[in-house]
């Protein structure tokens, strides 16, 4: 019997088509639209293309080069924060919760979540009150416990500024990791922790031996949305340390060096040209991050069927 | 039965809400501005007084945050969602609107002769053959104090700089008072409050502004850095981590009487009358040596101008002079004491705060912000690079000497007179 022709499929396409439509207009094109700008300048009458000038000035003159720069290694010690510190501490909390002997767990994991909710801009004012040497609870908390002497204002200092933000920013969402690994944990089967009891590996190392090996594809999932998250952040620099990300730009990350180029900030006029050459960098940096991760680490990670 | 009533009653509601439409032909005319603290005044005062007057336009008022006006209102303009009416920052901000056609001319608005060419300075091309906005206001510079306190500790508002610190450092020595209250967390309290404020008993107001547009004199020159210098001596009599000190929190750390005095702009009288609970008095920036002339910074800051696309041209126009007029003049000065009216005609002002700001008009000589006009059109920018620079010092992470030279060198990355 000769095989029947295969209809053909019009359901998947009719069934593609808004999600495609939707993404592609409010997506894509704009994407395409920023990589487009960056290559256009203002000349004497209007834009004019100048191919690849905004991305030379961008790199190689001396101040556009040094705010990029320092923008940049800001950006990268954001994400340090958040990877030594977020997930460890995410991995933990959720090896904490996932103990069945834990009392209250829902209550803890949804207490540990809530921030993650909030806006950035009631974290921000919420911290910054925190903070304030003026009226903030941090001081006065320090001095209960004789502590006063430690207290600095740590977000205008030059010093502190970043890593206190980042501090905030792990704060905010230490609930994603630990969510993310909850659910991991708790999809190991039963059988394989007692096959592991009968072979003698209990309590730390059936954790570094066992769940360790079989929660790695989430930590790489993990590691990717934080690294996209950190060179997308933007809100809670700007509702913190204003557009100008003081003290003398040491909280400056891509996100509001973006910002203040493309809307102009206060007598500075806005530059939407360089504007998009710094958001096309941002899209490069970011696609070449995820790159690494899909192409060099996820294929060598081992997965598990059970 | 009642469905049927029901869709009886949704017609004829449908029916008389579109009556009602047709009849009221009024226009409605939208401000844009960044002054949200000025709502209620505009709703309460003067837009019912222009309304009583000109039956059929309405007037709404529509601020957005100072810091995001900027952008918002460059957004908004090129979106064609512009208000008809747009507040105006002086200088290249708005000129830099104008050239691009987003503000209409208006050299030939009758209410334009109300104003001097210094007034008008600040809303023209570089040439000054066009207008494009109506002055409303100038804010003055300087220090605003506690009477109680100064009483308390027994002393008196110092005239020269000398006395200044000496009053310093005897609030600093009763400790009942931080000295000052200012914080660098915001940036531009350093610049505007602290750099501008001083500033211009050092380059001598418009003599020194003008020889540095005309590129006479460097930024790494003696009277450009001194003030940096003597702001730097400011560390000592902040408060407590002024570092992470903002503006609102400086501003309430003097209402609520917990410092003695505040570097200030004419602008804070309304905010104060309200907030303060005790008397407040004012002192023009200490000069050097006793005798010397005094220099103050009476900046040119806010008028209204007309968006070129706006559907209500005529109309726009009508309001536009009312804001030229006494009236306005009048109401607005003595509703928002500190907001100095620019009009040729004096006007009649109550609040004895802003008849003491308004009366140094007499003895000293004015000038504007140094960075506004021409310095900060191009990258970096002057003004911008100014705010850092000024917190910088008072923080201490960069001397006056490094932080003048860093601007002198961004200045004169683009400007030509300077190279």
């Amino acid at each position: 019997m000769a095989a029947a022709k295969k209809p053909v499929r019009w359901h998947i396409a009719v069934f593609l088509a808004p999600a495609v439509l939707i993404y592609t207009s409010v997506m894509i094109l704009p994407l395409f639209g920023t990589l487009q700008l960056s290559l256009f300048g203002r000349g004497e009458s209007g834009l004019i293309f100048v191919g690849f000038d905004n991305f030379r000035t961008l790199l190689f003159d001396p101040r556009w080069s040094a705010s990029f720069w320092n923008a940049l290694w800001n950006n990268t010690w954001f994400f340090i924060i958040h990877m030594a510190v977020q997930n460890p501490i995410g991995i933990l909390l959720a090896a904490l919760l996932s103990n069945p002997r834990l009392r209250l767990r829902g209550f803890y994991r949804t207490a540990i979540f809530v921030p993650t909710i909030l806006s950035f801009v009631i974290v921000g004012f919420a911290w910054k009150l925190i903070l304030s040497p003026l009226w903030g609870v941090a001081p006065s908390l320090l001095d209960m416990v004789g502590l006063r002497s430690l207290f600095e204002p740590w977000l205008g200092k030059e010093e502190y500024a970043l890593t206190t933000l980042g501090l905030i920013s792990v704060w905010q969402f230490i609930g994603i990791p630990m969510m993310l690994i909850y659910a991991a944990l708790l999809s190991i089967p039963e059988e394989l922790l007692e096959a592991a009891e009968c072979d003698g590996i209990t309590g730390m190392s059936q954790f570094w031996k066992i769940k360790l090996p079989l929660i790695l594809p989430s930590i790489g999932i993990i590691s990717v949305l934080t690294f996209v998250g950190n060179f997308n952040a933007f809100d809670l620099i700007y509702a913190t340390q204003g557009a100008m990300a003081g003290p003398n730009f040491s909280t400056d990350i891509l996100g509001t060096f973006l910002y203040r180029t493309f809307f102009g900030f206060q007598l500075q006029i806005g530059d939407p040209n360089m504007g998009a050459a710094i958001a096309s960098m941002m899209f490069l940096i970011i696609l070449v991050g995820v790159c690494i991760y899909l192409f060099m680490i996820q294929t060598r990670l081992r997965r598990y069927q059970f | 039965m009642k469905r049927a009533h029901l869709s009886i009653l949704l017609m004829a509601s449908t029916v008389l809400g579109m009556s009602g439409a047709a009849q009221a032909q009024d226009v409605t005319l939208t401000i844009e501005s960044w002054r949200n603290d000025d709502l209620a005044i505009w709703q309460e005062k003067l837009i019912p007084a222009f309304e009583a007057q000109h039956p059929g336009i309405n007037v709404e008022f529509s601020p957005s945050a100072p810091t995001e006006y900027n952008a918002a209102l460059n957004a908004k303009l090129e979106a064609g969602s512009a208000g008809d009416l747009i507040t105006c920052r002086p200088f290249d901000a708005s000129l830099e609107l104008y050239k691009k056609g987003q503000l209409a001319d208006l050299s030939d608005l009758e209410g334009m002769q109300n104003f001097s060419d210094v007034a008008k300075s600040a809303w023209q091309t570089d040439d000054g053959s066009a207008t494009f906005c109506v002055p409303m206001a100038s804010v003055i510079h300087g220090f605003i104090y506690n009477k109680d306190a100064f009483e308390e500790i027994g002393i008196e508002p110092p005239t020269t700089e000398e006395e200044f610190f000496a009053v310093l450092d005897k609030i600093k020595e009763d400790g009942t008072y931080i000295p000052m209250a200012m914080g660098t967390k915001d940036l531009w309290e350093a610049a505007t409050m602290g750099y501008q404020n001083i500033g211009p008993n050092y380059w001598k107001g418009e003599e020194g502004r003008l020889a540095l547009i005309k590129g006479e004199q460097k930024l790494t020159d003696e009277p450009w850095v001194a003030p940096y210098e003597t702001l730097a001596r400011w560390r000592d009599y902040l408060g407590d981590g002024f570092e992470a000190q903002s503006y609102p929190d400086s501003q309430n750390l003097f209402t609520l009487g917990r410092a003695a005095i505040y570097p200030a702009g004419s602008w804070e009288i309304s905010v104060f009358n309200e907030q303060a609970d005790f008397e407040m008095g004012a002192f023009p920036p200490p000069v050097q040596a006793e005798g010397d002339t005094c220099y103050i910074s009476d900046h040119t800051d806010i008028a209204m101008g007309m968006n070129a696309d706006t559907e209500h041209p005529e109309e726009a126009r009508t309001f536009l002079n009312w804001v030229a007029s006494d009236e306005f003049a009048t109401i607005y000065a003595n509703a928002l004491p500190g907001f100095f009216s620019l009009s040729s005609t004096p006007v009649e002002m109550e609040d004895p705060l802003a008849k003491e700001f308004v009366s140094w008009r007499e003895k000293c000589e004015p000038t504007i912000r140094s960075t506004y006009q021409i310095l900060s059109r191009g990258t970096p920018n002057l003004e911008n690079e100014t705010w850092v620079a000024a917190a910088n010092v008072i923080n201490g992470t960069e001397t006056p000497e490094e932080a003048a030279k860093r601007l002198q060198e961004g200045l004169a990355s683009w400007y030509e007179p300077q190279q």
